[in-house]
This record gives structure tokens, sequence and C-alpha cells, in this order.
């Protein structure tokens, strides 16, 4: 297929969509590494811009969400256009909440520094967040290229992340066991760490939207679950930052 | 999803088997089939000289007026080869009827352009019944209202509109089961163009509707199933969401998305 639509306005309307999308992407990824780092660091400044710059990562989604509305009313899309621009709507809706859940593990690192320091579990989470901005950029990547093999590849190793919160809440646990006193931090790391779990369930969505965009299809097929922090009695009950947002 | 060659879910009105057409040298339709089902809405899209009005007038042997044009394969309507030398032209096009382009009544009253076909063709008992066959007509073309009271004013003093919906009347009043559509609003207003195809919605429910238009968005608006045609081939037929989704060829693709003209 020639790539070039014949009213090359067109074309310009969605390279200006997808060059903010992948800003977006940018600024998230950013701010997944900012906010393991800083805790990991405990580096109240650094954790304090990751707030700041969450603001930008909203408002390129509502001006990606108008531009994409604006594209429907003015020029009908169809086909791989009309899936390029409901992908868009959703990957970017997607971003801004993984933007949220590292703007929240940022908000917690400031009360972090204040308590008695946890040894070896904020660099575990910092590991985690690796894997998941890893899997968010190739998702991005996966996006630019229309590559439903690589976005498929991202999906499947979610479980990865997902086996690493199940690791990393045992750990809390074992470490609440043993040291009472630490009972409010490990609290706070949990949440961070239930975060940076979610932040890989929403790259796991951006990858599926690419493999639609890509494909036509939704993928179907259930995906293995790493997380068993709910489903396994030798683990406690996990916190309620999850209730109410399945997937 | 569907399949890519088959339109059709239920029934097939017509089906057409590996047609070609030649107009002297020119090969217009390369190796066409198609099942057309009853009761839908079939658009038949793709860029200028395609051969979708070409393949749309194979169906009532319209192509049967221009002494160059010769038809190769097989168009079964309801199993029967309309091409069979016993078969009537006359008689076929009341069974297909055909509204055009642009509006063209006779230079008659509205109730002698719907009257003319069912007179010539003796469908009607007598002078109430011809009544009866021209206000169910112009009812089903949803203009009976606009026009009850002037039944014996000119037909081409109509608005455009108007003028392509007693078209569609005149064809509705020979009974046919199939009703073939070239363009019908290319030359109408987007008002008009709204009405013609709500009434296109009313109209599937009892005729077989086989459409070609220019309007990729009204293909998408009106249609159940939709063919694409490129260089004389059927490149793809589908659903029409589907098509206009997800079409499977790139060739479809490239001419719904406008990168093809």
């Amino acid at each position: 297929m020639t790539n070039e639509h014949i009213a090359s306005a067109f074309d310009g309307d969605l390279e200006e969509i997808q060059a903010q999308l992948l800003r977006m992407g940018g600024l998230v990824e950013e701010a997944i590494t900012a906010a393991a780092a800083s805790l990991d660091d405990l580096d109240v400044e650094r954790a304090g811009k990751v707030r700041a710059a969450d603001r930008h990562i909203d408002d390129l989604e509502e001006q990606i969400n108008l531009a994409a509305a604006r594209v429907i009313a003015l020029r009908q899309p169809t086909a791989i256009d009309l899936r390029m621009i409901l992908s868009v709507i959703k990957i970017s809706a997607d971003l801004e909440r993984i933007g949220d859940h590292a703007k929240n593990m940022a908000k917690r690192t400031a009360t972090i520094s204040e308590l008695p320091p946890v040894g070896g579990l904020s660099f575990s989470l910092r590991r985690m967040a690796k894997a998941v901005r890893e899997m968010l950029s190739d998702a991005l990547d996966a996006y630019i290229r229309r590559d439903a093999e690589l976005a498929e590849a991202v999906i499947n190793r979610d479980v990865e992340v997902d086996q690493m919160y199940t690791s990393h809440f045992r750990n809390l646990l074992e470490h609440m066991s043993a040291h009472p006193d630490s009972a409010a931090a490990c609290t706070h790391l949990h949440f961070m760490a239930k975060n940076t779990e979610r932040m890989g369930d929403r790259v796991t969505n951006i990858a599926e939207h690419v493999v639609y965009l890509a494909t036509g299809e939704r993928l179907d097929a259930p995906r293995d679950k790493g997380d068993l922090t709910s489903t396994d009695p030798s683990l406690a009950p996990e916190g309620p930052d999850d209730a109410g947002e399945s997937q | 999803m569907q399949a890519n060659t088959d339109a059709s879910g239920g029934k097939a009105k017509f089906s057409v088997g590996s047609v070609d057409v030649h107009y002297g040298a020119d090969h217009a339709i390369k190796d066409v089939s198609i099942d057309i089902e009853d009761k839908t809405v079939t658009a038949l899209i793709g860029p200028s000289g395609c051969g979708k009005s070409t393949f749309l007038r194979c169906l009532n042997r319209m192509n049967d007026t221009i002494a160059e044009c010769r038809v190769d394969g097989s168009v079964l309507l309801d199993g029967e080869d309309i091409y069979d030398r016993r078969v009537d032209p006359v008689q076929l096009r009341a069974r297909v009827g055909m509204v055009f382009q642009k509006p063209n009544p006779f230079p008659k009253s509205i109730y002698d352009n719907v009257a003319y076909g069912p007179r010539i063709h003796g469908l009607a008992g007598g002078k109430e019944d011809l009544d009866a066959i021209v206000e169910r007509s112009l009812r089903r073309a949803a203009m009976w209202d606009e026009v009850k009271d002037r039944l014996g004013a000119p037909g081409l003093g109509l608005s455009g509109g108007q003028q392509q919906r007693l078209c569609i009347a005149r064809a509705i009043a020979n009974e046919p089961e199939v009703l073939l559509m070239d363009e019908p609003c290319s030359a109408l207003d987007p008002i008009a163009t709204s009405q013609i195809e709500d009434l296109m919605d009313e109209l599937r429910s009892r005729y077989c509707v086989v459409i070609v238009t220019h309007s990729m968005q009204q293909a998408a608006r009106v249609s159940e199933h939709t063919a694409f045609f490129h260089l004389g081939n059927l490149v793809e037929c589908g659903e029409t969401g589907q098509i206009f989704t997800n079409p499977r060829d790139e060739r479809t693709e490239s001419y719904i998305t406008g990168r093809i003209g």
C-alpha cells in the first residue's frame, strides 16, 4: 500500500497525533525510571519532579483526544487510519494512568525518606520498574513499526513483572514479621510495588492495542498470571489499592 | 468475520459466476463471481472506471443496449440465467428495476410517471387498481404526503430529490424484486441524499438493493455488504463493517483510506 493519502493534510494530522503520543510515551518512560530511582536513592527532589511532570502527561492526553476527535469529525478515517485513531485514544489513556501510578509512587518517597530505612527492598522495586519501562519502550517501538509480534512478546513479559511483584510481596511480609517497626515503610513499599505491577498491566493493554492496530483483530487468549498474592493462601491478602481496578 | 468472496450470509438473490465484460477490445469486467443476498443492500464501490457501473448493468442486461458490449459467464437470478435466450429483457427489467444517477422522470404528470410501468406491463385491473398502485408506490418511496394533492402536476416540476424519489416510485410500481441504483444521490443535496438513504433502509425489507456509489461514507451508511472493484476485478467483498475497519486486501485499504483514486 502506498503510505501517503491523496489529501496530504490528512497525513499531517495523523503524524502530529503520532508525534504527541510518542512525546507522551517518552515522558511516561522517564517518570517510571525517575519514580523508582528517586525511591532507591531517597532523592526527594527528583520525586517532586515526577509529580510536577505528570501535569504535562495529562495535558498531552487531553491534546491527543482533541486532535483525534477532530480527525474523526473532519476526515472520517477508515481501516488502518480508523484503527490508528482508536488505538491512539486508548494508548494515551493507558499512558496517562501509568503516569498517575508513577506520580503516586513518587508521592510516597518523601514519606519513606522520613522513616527508618528498609535495606534492599527498594532495589527490587527499581528492578521491577526497569522491567516495566523496557516493556513500555518495546510496546511503543511495536506501535511505531506496527509490529504485532513484538507487541505479543511484550504481553508475554508481563508475567515476569507479576512474579517480581509476588516475590517482593513475600519479602515485605517477611521483613515486617522480623522487624515490626518497619511496618509503615513496608506498607508504603507495598503500595509502590502494586503501582508498578499495575503499570505492567497498562503496558500490556498498550501492547494489545498495538496488535489490534497492526492486525485488525483483538487478542482474546487468556494470559498467564504471575501475581499470586490474591490467590495463594500462604501469602496474606493484598492491599486495598487493587480494589475497583480490574483488567 | 465473513469470507471474502461471498457477501451472502443467507440465500443469494443473484449468483454471478465468472462474468467477463468486453466493450470491443476493452476488457471491462474480469472474471467476477459474487453472490448477492436478497433483502439487503449491497454497495459496489471503486474508483472511476473500475467497472462497478458496468457490473451493475449486467444484472438487468442494460449492457444489451450497447452494440459492442459482450457479456460472458453466468448471472443467475433465483437460479435462472438472465442471459438465457428465452428471457425477455423487458420482463427482466420489470423484475430488476433501476434508478439512475440523474433523476429522469418522463415529461408527464407525477401520476403518469408512476402508472407508466404498470400500464405497459398490464399490472393493473382498472382505474381503481391503478390508483392503488400509484398511491402504494409513492408511499413506499416516502413522498405520498408531499404530492398527493398534485398528482396531475408535471414530474419535472419537482425538486431534484423529489424527482429521484419519483423515479424510485416508478421503479417500485412494477413490483420488482431487485432495485439497482447507479449513484442515485450524486446529483442531490445532503438533505435529499439523507431522504433517499432513509428510504433505502425501508426498501431493503422488501427488495434486494444493489447500489453503485462514489461516496464511501454512503456505502458505509446504507449497505450491509460492500464489494470493492478495481481495474475490472472484484477485489474484495464482505460485511460492510469489516470492509471499513479491517479490509483484507491492500488495494481495498488504499482506496477506502484515500490513498489511491
